[in-house]
């Protein structure tokens, strides 16, 4: 199973057992990540999954689709390397995977 | 604007209507507050329901929670423009507001506003908040009875709002004349007449011209009305675009967090068992708050007009067709929500509903709203044993606001 690490704003991390085919943000509430809200859950309309993907890991992950794109578009926190990890999908290739979740969702 | 509807849908119970007799706008059923078993027939017989013939003239509702996601997620086949609720708007007095229009144009407008209310800036606001919270609880009278809605609902919410506006202190009940008249209209006794309504709204505009003018000569400074003014996207509008898009967060912003305030204690008087929860576990606020918020739906719809044909629940809204999205049918769906009728302040995943909105226009001050509720029942629960309500409250008669006018509560302490 993929590992992936979550970095709350305070520095903890979370480093879990994710499934091949689900979503981060699917990953992260299965196993209780403080820090993500998900209110849509996972239909890309919410934008309260927001993540930053760690620097190593951004060619591996790439860019937000259209959709997604419009939707970190309204937070004004947002940064280069923000995702919203409903729409990112955890495959074998995204192994020890780690994101920096932001202080506050929007 | 058709003729006056034939069939009185608050006179019938719902399965005795044929289902192309229904029309869930009709102010009956909101002033009698029949509408939710209505709704409960559309989700079940007719989750996509077209109504050909109303006030609002035709129009589809959508009741499902799953359906309005896809409409809500969708601004490319579902305009918002030119309005966003069932009232068709004046054609002698457009008021172009950001959340009635698409992309890239919305886009730019909200993106000029939504710093005033993004998370790092409310941590600043809550102690504010919290001081003027305590304030106007510890003026209430105990044990006597007093209307909450004016005292506290309406106090604390436009004491917010003069604040993210930096508008004159002693003035700012003027916010919530002009809220009220801005979602009024003849019918719901709030303005005598549209002239009327639209004398008041100028009357609004020529105050805030007054602001505006006093904020663009000054260097930016993060109220609204600056941040308008000096905004890439938003210092050329015209008047009527700033009046609009000054009703628009003058309501979004009073409205809808006045009557979660009044919601939430109307909720737990009918739900003692809920209010004991409460008093034995205050750790459950935050939580409570988004069950409040989606329990009471303070805008129980939005509307869209399709952009193209489209099929949704086996039926084909038409290009040019209006849709409404019945948020306040979508939140006790009990297709997507477990016991949606009852209210559980310790609901798993209650964040998940509709009150919000989804895609591209989602509330810009929902956590604002949440942090408002949120330290409103904190202070709330350090002070009393039981806000009791007295009697049944106030309605709106509105299918849009769906709120309270007054409220009659008593105060016990500890």
């Amino acid at each position: 199973m993929p590992k992936i690490t979550f970095i709350e704003h305070n520095g903890t991390q979370h480093t879990v057992d994710a499934e091949v085919g689900q979503s981060v943000m699917q990953a992260a509430m299965d196993n209780l990540v403080p820090g993500i809200d998900a209110d849509c859950g996972g239909e890309c309309s919410c934008a309260t999954c927001h993540v930053m993907v760690n620097s190593d890991w951004l060619a591996e992950v790439g860019a937000p689709n259209d959709a997604e794109d419009s939707m970190l578009d309204l937070n004004p926190e947002r940064e280069q390397s923000s995702r919203l990890s409903c729409q990112m999908t955890v495959s074998d290739e995204l192994d020890g995977l780690i994101v920096d979740l932001p202080e506050f969702q929007f | 604007m058709s003729e006056a509807p034939t069939i009185n849908m608050a006179e019938f119970d719902p399965k005795d209507l044929a289902l192309e007799d229904i029309d869930i706008a009709q102010r009956s059923l909101w002033i009698e507050d029949k509408k939710m078993a209505f709704f409960e027939r559309l989700r079940d017989e007719a989750p996509v329901h077209f109504c050909k013939d109303s006030e609002f003239g035709p129009y589809w509702s959508v009741t499902r929670y799953k359906d309005i996601m896809e409409v809500d997620g969708n601004w490319q086949d579902f305009s918002s423009e030119p309005a966003i609720t069932i009232v068709e708007p004046e054609e002698d007095f457009p008021l172009p507001m950001f959340i009635a229009m698409d992309p890239p144009v919305h886009d730019d407008q909200r993106k000029t506003v939504q710093g005033s209310v993004a998370p790092a800036n409310l941590k600043l606001m809550e102690e504010t908040i919290r001081a003027r919270t305590q304030k106007v609880l510890d003026d209430l009278p105990v044990g006597e009875q007093f209307d909450w809605v004016d005292r506290v609902s309406i106090e604390l919410t436009t004491q917010m709002l003069a604040t993210l506006f930096d508008f004159p202190f002693e003035d700012r009940r003027k916010l919530t004349r002009w809220s009220d008249v801005a979602t009024g209209d003849e019918e719901s006794g709030i303005v005598e007449s549209e002239e009327a309504r639209q004398a008041e709204l100028y009357e609004c505009l020529e105050y805030f011209t007054n602001l505006w003018n006093e904020r663009a000569e000054r260097g930016e400074s993060n109220d609204l009305v600056s941040m308008l003014a000096h905004g890439e996207a938003t210092k050329d509008m015209s008047p009527q675009e700033y009046l609009g898009n000054l009703i628009l967060l003058i309501v979004g912003g009073n409205d809808t967090t006045r009557n979660s305030m009044t919601g939430g204690v109307w909720a737990l008087n009918q739900n003692p068992g809920e209010y004991a929860k409460l008093r034995n576990n205050p750790g459950v606020i935050p939580n409570m708050v988004s069950e409040i918020i989606r329990w009471q739906t303070p805008l129980a719809h939005m509307r869209r007009i399709a952009n193209k044909d489209y099929e949704l629940g086996g039926q084909t809204i038409k290009a040019g067709d209006k849709v409404i999205m019945w948020y306040l049918s979508g939140n006790r769906d009990e297709r997507s929500i477990e016991n949606p009728n009852e209210f559980i302040i310790d609901r798993p995943k209650a964040r998940q509903h509709l009150s919000f909105g989804f895609g591209v226009h989602r509330c810009m001050g929902n956590r604002l709203a949440e942090m408002q509720l949120r330290v409103l029942w904190e202070e709330v629960q350090k002070r009393f044993h039981m806000v009791e309500v007295i009697g049944e409250p106030e309605r709106v008669p509105s299918n849009f606001v769906h709120g309270y006018t007054e409220m009659q509560v008593v105060l016990h302490p500890h």
